[in-house]
């Protein structure tokens, strides 16, 4: 009996139970091809989504929510940070998404520090952000040529956080990449390319390399076979690079090696919009960057995002101001991006759908479309604006509990006249 | 009236005053005030800015009104005023408010592009150095005062970084890029002082086996500056009334004295409640007024403290985690020093925050509104207008749209706490400043000459 309630009590903490969900009345913004419907039904079964329209009806037993009056879109996807690697960036515990010390890490591999639990999971998914990018990543000194691997995340309940492994490898070019490799990106060019050679040569020849009979490389047995994914095409390489001169010669790389790349920074990007958009380059921007932080980005200009989306550019938006434990702020910058010409609707596939996509799991999750995860959220209004905050977020089909560390905080203050000190009150609902 | 106060004579005023003051005294001891503000308005016109919603930062909104500036200032503010030879501006369906101002920048001093050869914000040489002022780091030509131009701004206090429990003197600027800093100077604007408390000052002297290298160590090491400051007073007071000698000039003393005597206004770096509440304290000590706290990110905690004490919270929307004094860092923060009836203000701290402060404020809006607390916009506006005019010793000038001050004025194609909302027109001293329609007449800084940076998205 004990083990049965064990068990149920498993079962429906991961959304496995037999569990639906109708999620009724709202304008649903799909991001699929169903485009925008309103007064429609999002149908939830065991954590998928079974349907999605205005004809929909709620079976009998359904747990049906209210969405009257409410926007709904698919959950938000962060396509960069350190979400679960971190909890204090800066003098107060290790930091998981670096390896200190080394210019070349491609064997680092975030994903099995990955802390579904951290406080800052709660804080962004009740904001809206079911779904993650774990980027491996060093600034300034620790920046890295190659940095490691990075995977994807949910948001949920912790049991199940890892979606994918390996999903993609983080590379530094132009300034960044200068920074660990003899301070110049002519350096750190040479050390990808020497990188992606020994991982050829070892791809061919290992049986041999493990016999010792090839020449020594500079990488590691770990390094080598993280290179694999990028070199076979199943692993982009996600390049942190700004200047345009670095984009294109990012482009050569790319073709010469026949492996995907994304652009992630990108400020000075639009200048070669045309040639990304024919490469089918994606570009995961920050789209309010407008100042020259260094030399590569002399040219940012806060319009970005529209002039790539424009050149048929696929874009992302994640960045300094919407980073890790703010990732929350991804509808700040979508709704900024609007500001200055962007469409609404590519603005928000830009923070659901276009990441799924550049990361292979569109057909999981990004949409809401029948056989899609249920990540779902329920906006009282438009959520790209800043007063808007939502009501209810559905991860996998589970509601999650409207509440973080920070909702806490904020409760046990707002009882101004209480006359216990702040310990001692009780925690609010 | 409006036109005999011109900007000129706001700061001749304050030169007078010190001269008045030193003529109490032994006029010989009474340095000349160094680096005066060389500050001239651009040429402007007479304007009115028709039909608008207007958030007065005095608490107050106007619906369909008018705001009048002649001869740089403020000539009147509401409904159907009379245009007299003014040009007119159609400003329907448009919101006005104050122009915004920061109270807590680098610009200039931690300038883009953000190379070693521009970190000029720490004197991280010594834990206490009164003795440094911004103003000889801040480098014109920094892009970001454009930047933070196109986002409203109008007045900031550019301040030393935190690395010191001193860390010198802040200046306040008219955000009106010049070929020198004294040309931004702010018109009869008090200095301010930088002081930081927690982690920063600790760890970089702790690091270099030095004193402090713990919160205890910082704040012996300010009782200690403070104990130097008054006995250099005292001396001071005693040598102008003929009793002893006076002592020699110590830049660092006199800065700090000047705090004192209440002429410099205490900006204190300050995240933790309980490190504030120790501040206050050693504030009472030695009899000086903090008037703001920086960052506070826990000022929720002791809003009821902070409204006792008079002072100012400058807090973030929403900045949290970075490091561990800020762990307990809550969207409603503002909100609820708000509540606590303690003066709020939203500050950026950054080169990309200060485009936005109006996006901040509106955050804690919503945040607040999800907690249960309304906040009606022309009460929040004031956090980044009035309030912070106010924290800087210029709400006298600037900071509300009323009569006979500074014509510091933006122009708002919406509502300015919409995502969407842009800043079309911002008005300094009644001058167009910057024109989102119309690029070719916004200044453009050396640095950014020949480059794309800023440019886009005009219409």
């Amino acid at each position: 009996m004990n083990r049965l309630i064990l068990l149920l009590v498993a079962f429906a903490s991961t959304g496995a139970v037999a569990q639906t969900t109708a999620i009724v009345g709202g304008r649903v913004h799909t991001m699929g091809p169903a485009g925008t419907l309103e007064n429609a039904t999002v149908l939830i079964e065991n954590g998928v989504i079974v349907a999605v329209g205005a004809a929909v009806a709620a079976p009998p037993g359904a747990t049906v929510i209210n969405a009257a009056g409410k926007v709904v879109t698919p959950g938000l996807f962060s396509p960069l940070g350190n979400l679960g690697l971190v909890e204090v960036g800066f003098s107060a515990g290790p930091v998981d998404a670096v390896q200190r010390g080394q210019q070349f890490t491609a064997g680092f591999d975030v994903a099995d520090a990955f802390n579904p639990r951290s406080t800052l999971i709660a804080v962004n998914r009740i904001e809206g952000v079911t779904r993650a990018a774990i980027t491996p990543e060093g600034q300034g000194e620790e920046s890295h040529v190659l940095s490691g691997l990075g995977a994807l995340v949910n948001l949920g309940d912790g049991t199940a956080g890892i979606d994918k492994r390996a999903a993609v490898l983080v590379a530094s070019l132009g300034e960044a990449g200068g920074g660990s490799a003899g301070e110049t990106r002519t350096g750190a060019l040479l050390v990808l390319r020497n990188a992606l050679d020994e991982a050829l040569d070892y791809r061919a020849h290992k049986d041999e390399y493990e016999r010792g009979q090839r020449r020594p490389y500079v990488h590691g047995v770990a390094d080598l076979e993280a290179l694999q994914g990028v070199l076979s095409g199943d692993v982009p390489l996600l390049a942190n690079v700004h200047r345009a001169s670095d984009i294109e010669t990012l482009l050569r790389l790319a073709g010469e090696y026949r492996i995907r790349v994304i652009v992630s920074g990108g400020a000075e990007a639009w200048l070669v919009a045309d040639s990304l958009a024919t490469a089918g380059i994606p570009v995961i921007l920050e789209p309010t960057t407008n100042l020259p932080g260094d030399f590569d980005q002399l040219n940012a200009r806060r319009d970005a995002a529209t002039l790539l989306a424009t050149a048929g550019v696929q874009i992302a938006f994640a960045g300094p101001q919407s980073h890790t434990h703010n990732a929350r702020n991804i509808t700040q910058s979508a709704g900024n991006a609007v500001s200055e010409g962007l469409s609404w609707n590519e603005a928000l596939r830009a923070i659901t759908r276009v990441p799924a996509e550049i990361y292979g799991i569109a057909d999981r999750v990004g949409s809401l479309e029948p056989g899609k995860d249920g990540d779902v959220v329920i906006w009282p209004a438009d959520p790209l604006e800043l007063t808007t905050y939502p009501e209810r977020v559905f991860i996998r089909g589970v509601a999650i509990p409207m509440q973080s560390r920070q909702t806490l905080l904020r409760d046990r203050y707002l009882q101004m006249n209480s006359d216990r000190p702040p310990a001692f009150r009780p925690a609010t609902q | 009236m409006t036109g005999l106060l011109g900007l000129r004579d706001a700061g001749s005023l304050l030169t007078l005053f010190i001269l008045l003051a030193a003529c109490g005294g032994d006029i010989d001891d009474e340095p000349e005030p160094a680096f005066p503000g060389r500050y001239q308005a651009l040429p402007g016109e007479p304007t009115m800015l028709s039909g608008a919603t207007i958030l007065t930062g005095t608490g107050e909104r106007l619906d369909d009104a008018d705001v009048m500036m002649r001869d740089g200032r403020i000539e009147a503010v509401g409904q159907g005023l009379d245009p007299a030879g003014a040009r007119v501006i159609d400003a329907a369906g448009k919101w006005i408010t104050p122009g915004i101002i920061d109270v807590h920048s680098h610009l200039g001093v931690y300038p883009s592009p953000s190379t070693e050869s521009h970190s000029d914000g720490n004197e991280a040489t010594s834990p206490v150095t009164a003795e440094v002022w911004a103003e000889h780091s801040v480098w014109p030509q920094d892009p970001g005062f454009v930047a933070a131009l196109a986002g409203g701004v109008t007045a900031l206090q550019v301040l030393p970084g935190s690395a010191n429990l001193v860390g010198g003197r802040s200046v306040t600027l008219k955000n009106v890029p010049g070929r020198d800093v004294q040309s931004m100077k702010f018109p009869g604007a008090p200095y301010g002082l930088k002081m930081a408390c927690g982690e920063n000052p600790k760890r970089v002297y702790g690091r270099k086996g030095t004193s402090p290298s713990t919160r205890m160590g910082n704040v012996a090491g300010y009782r200690k500056a403070w104990i130097e400051a008054a006995e250099y007073r005292r001396k001071k007071a005693e040598a102008a009334e003929g009793k002893g000698e006076a002592p020699t000039r110590d830049l660092r003393l006199e800065t700090l004295a000047g705090v004192l005597d209440g002429e410099i206004l205490v900006h204190n770096h300050c995240y933790r409640a309980d490190e504030m509440s120790v501040m206050l304290d050693v504030a009472a000590e030695f009899d000086y007024k903090i008037t703001a706290f920086h960052h506070a990110v826990e000022a929720y905690k002791i809003g009821d403290l902070l409204a006792e004490h008079g002072a100012c919270a400058a807090m973030w929307a929403d900045w949290w985690g970075f490091k561990m004094e800020a762990y307990d860092g809550i969207r409603e923060n503002a909100a609820l020093v708000d509540a606590a009836g303690a003066c709020t203000i939203i500050h950026s701290d950054d080169d990309y925050g200060i485009q936005r402060l109006n996006q901040e404020t509106a955050k804690v809006i919503g945040a607040a509104a999800r907690a249960g607390i309304e906040i009606a916009p022309e009460h929040a506006i004031q956090w980044i207008t009035r309030n912070a005019a106010q924290s800087l010793g210029i709400g006298d000038v600037t900071g509300t749209l009323e009569p006979g001050k500074m014509a510091d004025v933006v122009l708002w194609n919406g509502d300015p706490f919409s995502v969407y909302t842009r800043a079309e027109r911002v008005y300094i001293d009644g001058a167009l400043a910057y024109d989102r329609s119309d690029p070719s007449q916004n200044p453009v800084t050396d640095f950014t000459l020949g480059t794309s940076a800023l440019a886009g998205g005009a219409q």
